[in-house]
């Protein structure tokens, strides 16, 4: 296994590092049992897409220079959500030149070009998609928008899922669409986005699944959030969190 | 107008689209339409569903999608020229080629063509740009009765409503409303509906040809739109399905066509393309049922008297801007609208604009500003959840440009700061900076502690409102992420 002795920048994302520390937490564990070093570069603060998505780019330049600041001597970033890894990759060449900044522009071609999904890391660069991960529960994959359309992870989350034993592994209807989450969308067009999550919801509720497995939390927070009201009986977990689970390890 | 004045047509409905108030607003009214929510749902999963059909038929699909991209970009590129060359095409062959440079322009050109003929009634193809001018409502205020042809505009017209969709512009309506509108309104403008009318589509569709069967006969002058416009020849293009479009095209003595200047494509070899991607992402046909080109008039053949009306009308302020002239590429297929997850649950009049859902909240902030609450509010219409992207068949990045419309809004109004300014400027001071960021996750944290044992909060008040009138929101952890590892592994780097 290549993993062996591989050094890897964490990038936590913001709302992983105060909202769900859960998240990186397993990023560490399932890539320390795999033989990799793991290290945080404390620089890093945000991707910017909210800033970037709600049209306040001079808002979002200095996270791109953290960023920048952060990873730039390392050869594998990885970051837990399919979101802010596509928008370092999709969105920070753009914040670069529209800061003018043509030596941060040449530096963030590097930094993009090492970033990876967590999902992308493991099935392209560690070649790996049994990661020893035990999870006997029903669940169903919701394929984030971004994770599938910018960050473009493809079937990697299934691959991985695949092999998690003791899993079942149960389809979503009309996984393709969006949960409503949006970003700033989901409170700037409250009423739409909470229309989109119920269907969502209802859709997870028709699989049966105790869990909701997804690969970015701010989706989870929304659709979480709303079946959390309805007392749904459905928890939500990253896919990092499931993939850290091993038999005779706690849940 | 005078307060004698008598319409001819139906009135559409009161007010203005560029009086309509916010996306949101508008949107939470059309959620609360069941009727609407059902019947948008059902048209749309369908139309999404042969859609997905048909394009995985055609494995070279990608490469017609980027063939179609570069035509188009060539052509706007080029677009002085090529209009150039139209119009010489188009005198060549007959026709009579007229510019507009905006909406008031076209109309007075279309109005005079029509009052030139001595008629009071002009019989209409399906068009968006007509649409888009509001002929209708310039020619009703000449005298003049402009009728839609198409079943859908039909259901539209005598509705007194507005379209919803840029292909089913009746998509919001449900076969029993469609029958209580003809029964209503038909024997009031013409051909009266049958007493035994059903909502049986077949039946209804008998019932509209019978309305329109007069109207055809008897008009002398009819308008359409082109969607395409071959610069080389002068041939122009109408792609529809019913035949509605065909008897407007080749019956009346004078034809006027209004065409956007984008509608231009160099030539006719270059149709192969957008004939194969259109069908099959509009209707997910494999081939439309019908599709009429015409090239100027033909002596002893349909009209003779010919007209097209190139507009411009904000086209050449999108083409001027890089990031929003993508915008021009539209082959106007409706693909975009029947994936988005927005569009599907409030429908097209939540827009207000002709141009609804993924492109029209692209398209008419660019065409006309945004200074309204509705201009202005389009471009956040949108999860950027990029499945417009994904279907359309001239790869319009609509996501990417709607950050960038974005930017021009929040950037409008930075010298007026509003609570969103400085909410962007706290949480942009935040992230800034490492030392900055620390300090708010103390402060996170410091709250996550004193919710002891409450994993979630129930409704707050604003500004949390928003979020939390229908979905909880968790309580931050007592440590964040960068906490625990300083405090298990110090500083690594
Ligand atoms: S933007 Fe693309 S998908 Fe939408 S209507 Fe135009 S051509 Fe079709």
């Amino acid at each position: 296994m290549r993993a062996e002795g591989l050094t890897v920048a964490l990038f936590a994302t913001c709302i992983n590092d105060v909202m769900f520390p859960g998240t990186p937490k397993a990023v560490v564990t399932v890539l320390e049992r795999l033989g990799c070093r793991v290290e945080f570069p404390l620089e890093q603060t945000c991707c910017g897409q909210m800033f970037t998505n709600t049209g306040y780019f001079d808002a979002a330049v200095p996270d791109v220079r953290n960023y920048v600041k952060a990873f730039s001597g390392y050869d594998y970033i990885v970051g837990p959500s399919g979101s802010c890894v596509g928008a370092v990759r999709h969105q920070h060449p753009m914040l670069a030149a529209h800061a003018g900044d043509e030596a941060l522009a040449a530096e963030v071609d590097k930094v993009v070009a090492r970033t990876y999904d967590f999902t992308e890391l493991l099935v392209d660069v560690l070649g790996v998609t049994d990661v020893g991960a035990y999870f006997p529960h029903r669940v169903t994959y919701h394929p984030t928008c971004h994770s599938v359309r910018v960050a473009k992870v493809g079937d990697r989350p299934y691959q991985l899922l695949s092999k998690v034993k003791g899993i079942d592994l149960v389809p979503l209807p009309d996984a393709d669409q969006c949960c409503g989450f949006g970003g700033t969308f989901s409170v700037k067009n409250p009423d739409v986005s909470v229309a989109m999550g119920a269907d969502k919801a209802h859709h997870v509720l028709e699989t049966g699944a105790e869990y909701l497995v997804t690969g970015d939390n701010a989706c989870l927070m929304h659709i979480g959030g709303l079946m959390h009201r309805q007392r749904a009986g459905v928890r939500t977990i990253h896919l990092a969190e499931l993939l850290a689970h091993t038999e005779g390890g706690a849940r | 107008m005078t307060t004698e004045h008598v319409r001819r047509t139906p009135a559409p409905p009161e007010g203005t689209y560029l009086g309509m108030p916010k996306f949101a607003t508008n949107a939470k009214v059309q959620l609360g339409d069941n009727q609407l929510r059902k019947n948008l749902r059902n048209a749309t999963g369908t139309i999404r569903a042969k859609r997905v059909a048909r394009v995985a038929e055609v494995p070279e699909w990608e490469e017609l999608r980027l063939a179609g991209e570069a035509i188009k970009n060539r052509t706007l590129r080029h677009l002085d020229a090529y209009l150039v060359q139209l119009e010489e095409s188009l005198t060549r062959a007959g026709a009579k080629v007229h510019w507009a440079r905006d909406a008031a322009e076209a109309n007075a050109i279309v109005v005079s063509l029509v009052k030139a003929k001595g008629v009071d009634e002009v019989v209409k193809v399906k068009s968006m740009a007509t649409q888009e001018i509001e002929l209708n409502e310039a020619l009703e205020e000449a005298g003049i009765a402009a009728w839609e042809t198409d079943l859908a505009e039909l259901i539209v017209q005598l509705g007194h409503d507005r379209p919803s969709h840029i292909l089913v512009p009746a998509i919001h309506r449900n076969r029993s409303e469609v029958r209580e509108i003809f029964l209503r309104e038909m024997k009031l403008y013409g051909t009266p509906a049958p007493d035994n009318l059903t909502d049986d589509p077949t039946v209804l569709a008998a019932a509209a040809r019978t309305h329109l069967r007069e109207k055809f006969l008897r008009a002398k002058v009819a308008v359409s739109g082109a969607n395409f416009a071959v610069a080389e020849t002068g041939t122009l293009v109408v792609v529809e399905s019913e035949g509605n479009g065909r008897m407007c095209l080749t019956l009346p003595e004078t034809l006027i066509s209004v065409v956007g200047i984008e509608k231009v494509v160099p030539t006719l070899a270059d149709l192969e393309v957008f004939m194969r991607l259109l069908p099959r992402s509009s209707t997910g046909e494999r081939m439309n049922p019908y599709t009429s080109m015409w090239t100027g008039a033909t002596p002893g053949d349909g009209p003779q008297d010919v007209h097209v009306v190139l507009i411009d009308n904000g086209r050449t302020r999108v083409l001027a801007d890089p990031e929003g002239r993508p915008a021009l590429r539209c082959i106007p297929c409706s693909a975009c609208l029947n994936i988005c997850p927005v569009y599907e649950r409030v429908g097209g009049h939540a827009y207000g604009s002709v141009y609804p859902g993924p492109i029209g909240a692209v398209l008419t902030p660019q065409l006309r500003g945004t200074s309204s609450e509705i201009d202005k509010s389009l471009p956040f219409a949108s999860t950027l959840c990029g499945a417009c992207f994904e279907v359309c068949p001239v790869r319009i990045p609509i996501p990417d440009m709607l950050v960038h419309l974005r930017h021009q809004v929040a950037d409008k109004k930075r010298h007026h700061p509003g609570v969103e300014q400085t909410a962007i400027a706290a949480a942009g001071w935040v992230l800034a900076d490492r030392s900055h960021f620390e300090l708010a996750q103390r402060a996170a944290a410091l709250a996550g502690r004193l919710l002891p044992g409450r994993s979630h909060l129930g409704p707050l008040p604003w500004p949390a409102s928003p979020w939390t009138d229908a979905r909880d929101l968790p309580v931050p952890p007592s440590e964040s992420f960068r906490a625990w590892w300083q405090r298990t592994r110090g500083e690594t780097a």
